[in-house]
């Protein structure tokens, strides 16, 4: 790890209120000479932020309350809940959250846990350390368009690489599968993308945590004639649970926030089995132009993204106490 | 804290020492099964590169090679120069790197701006814009893509690559702002104490003083603005429908749609739009890291 002894005091000392400060101290005092001075710098990055985030997210709301009118000349109708109350009851929405479930489940497991699994081999030393975590990381900065459609190419029914792979390497199956032409082996492959694309990132993450676990713990153990195992679940781990817990509800957020690889892999398809919420939500508003349907449905998702979150936080939080 | 703690030179020896004084292990039959094992993660991380250069370094064909190519068998740089040429790959290459710029020199000059106001000073609504910011941190930007849309539309931004950095450098104002605020709250205030006393004025501070500083911290937030602007996808294709002002994801992804076949030009465009990627990532590295890493590590 290069920075990571900076990284952790930049972290610490993020909360302002941790710093012990010397209030009204000369020229190094807190409260500007003029009042406007701190808005004069602000100004532009909230103006910004207000601008393209706060307003757009109180307006979602509105428009989701609509059935809402892209052409000038026709009014928008208020609608109260329909829009919600169609989305609770539209098949498709619901086949587009459950394969964002089942997503999730083939993704963020096995990539929160590979992570981890090369970030302990990668932690000590070894020759090509540094080569390799570039490498374990390239897919993480590549373009999401760029990593789909070469995925798409890998998983072609005829004479695709994994077809190549499965059949004439291993001898795994006896006919090419049609990966992306059938809803579960086309969800097996935009999960194996997703696994491909952010394991690179759990690595690098876990890397610069499992660098602040104690070292005289793991020699303590050793004493106490821990095997390499034990260690690991008995020092790494709870060592570790913050950024486990960091990387878990990121990931799963991630995970519900599939879009540009189904888009680009399957389009939803064949016949809107491979949907998934965010494609949906983004044919309803831009393709039918239906703005309040499509504002509807990401706020179920935001809400639901929300909520999942708090309990994987409440979840492990107290679980964490109880590690103590 | 000092001002040594700000830079990050020197924290590689940091890096565990006791580490590498430890004697050598007799195992190493372990160091070369853990070698082993890696290796094979990464030529799964790999093995999809190379095949993607040697399809673009190869002649099309009607059915892929059985098995594939993952070193080009002949060599043509014919997907290149047609891509370049014909496709107008070289405007998209063009569009890109004039909306990857324009956002990272935004997003840094406007971010260190509102980041300095929240970290030197105490102003009212202070800490409840900082936590609007942060929450803006959590919403996934699709959240809002319809109402930026129809706010794109009214300011005359659709269709326009200097609609695309306004909204590429809104969309990182949180994060960077975030990341630069704690770097910020790092300078010493004798510093700041001892120019005051020298008579400098607060714009003066921030320029000489606390913006040379934060170097690192600008570094790492330019990095990431200039990959967030140069592989972002979603909101090109929802407000850009002018073929000329395609960026590169949108061009390799509007390309591939409509010759579905023609790999080896979909797989020249796109080592093209990897090789600035790469070269940025390779050349930030510790940058990067540092940012992935903030908040992330307790």
């Amino acid at each position: 790890m290069t920075s990571q002894g900076v990284l952790r005091k930049q972290t610490v000392s993020t909360p302002s209120a941790a710093r012990p400060r010397k209030p009204g101290r000369g020229g190094a005092s807190r409260t500007p000479s003029h009042w406007w001075v701190p808005w004069a710098f602000a100004a532009p990055g909230l103006i910004l932020f207000l601008l393209t985030t706060g307003y757009p997210l109180v307006r979602s709301l509105q428009i989701s309350f609509y059935k809402w009118s892209v052409l000038p000349t026709q009014a928008s109708k208020f609608i109260g809940l329909d829009n919600y109350v169609r989305a609770l009851a539209d098949p498709q929405f619901w086949t587009s959250v459950v394969n964002a479930g089942v997503y999730l489940l083939m993704s963020v497991p096995a990539t929160v846990a590979l992570g981890l699994f090369f970030a302990v081999l990668l932690q000590k030393k070894m020759p090509g350390r540094t080569l390799f975590r570039v490498l374990f990381y390239i897919p993480v900065v590549t373009s999401w368009v760029v990593v789909s459609l070469l995925f798409k190419f890998l998983f072609t029914t005829d004479n695709g690489a994994v077809n190549w792979f499965m059949t004439d390497f291993l001898s795994l199956s006896a006919h090419a599968v049609p990966w992306l032409e059938q809803r579960w082996t086309a969800l097996i492959a935009i999960s194996l993308l997703g696994i491909w694309k952010n394991l690179g990132w759990c690595l690098v993450v876990f890397l610069a945590s499992l660098g602040g676990v104690g070292e005289e713990l793991y020699e303590a153990a050793a004493l106490d004639g821990a095997n390499a195992w034990h260690k690991f679940v008995h020092v790494t781990l709870p060592g570790i649970r913050g950024t486990l817990l960091f990387v878990l509800v990121l990931q799963v957020i991630g995970a519900f926030n599939v879009f540009p690889s189904v888009l680009l892999m399957t389009n939803g398809g064949p016949a809107g089995s491979t949907e998934v919420p965010l494609t949906y939500m983004y044919k309803q508003a831009f393709s039918f132009l239906d703005f309040g349907y499509g504002s509807a449905m990401s706020f179920i998702l935001a809400i639901f993204i929300f909520v999942v979150s708090f309990a994987q936080f409440k979840f492990f939080g107290e679980k964490k106490e109880a590690l103590r | 804290m000092t001002a040594i703690s700000l830079k990050p030179k020197g924290s590689r020896e940091a890096d565990n020492p006791s580490r590498n004084e430890r004697p050598k292990r007799p195992l190493n039959i372990w160091l070369l099964v853990r070698v082993a094992i890696v290796l094979c993660g990464a030529v799964m991380m790999v093995a999809p590169f190379m095949i993607m250069v040697s399809t673009s370094l190869e002649p099309n064909t009607a059915t892929l090679p059985n098995p594939p190519h993952f070193l080009p068998q002949t060599l043509t740089s014919a997907n290149y120069e047609e891509a370049w040429t014909e496709n107008n790959f070289a405007g998209f290459f063009g569009n890109s790197a004039y909306v990857s710029v324009l956002t990272t020199v935004a997003s840094v000059v406007i971010s260190s701006m509102t980041a300095f106001a929240f970290a030197r000073f105490d102003f009212p609504l202070k800490n409840f814009m900082f936590s609007l910011l942060l929450a803006g941190l959590m919403i996934p930007g699709i959240v809002v893509i319809v109402p930026q849309f129809v706010l794109a539309k009214s300011l005359n931004m659709l269709d326009s690559l200097e609609g695309l950095v306004f909204f590429y450098t809104a969309g990182q104002i949180a994060f960077t702002t975030f990341l630069l605020r704690a770097f910020f709250e790092r300078v010493p205030r004798e510093l700041d104490e001892a120019m005051t006393v020298d008579g400098a004025g607060i714009l003066r501070k921030f320029l000489v003083l606390y913006i040379p500083l934060a170097r690192p911290a600008l570094a790492t937030a330019a990095v990431f603005s200039f990959l967030g602007a140069w592989d972002e996808y979603v909101w090109a294709l929802t407000v850009i429908s002018d073929a000329t002002k395609r960026t590169l994801p949108l061009g390799i992804a509007a390309f591939q749609g409509e010759h579905s076949t023609a790999w080896g030009l979909v797989f020249a465009a796109s080592t093209l739009a990897v090789i600035p990627v790469i070269a940025v990532y390779v050349a930030g590295q510790k940058h990067l890291i540092a940012g992935i890493t903030t908040g992330a590590v307790k």
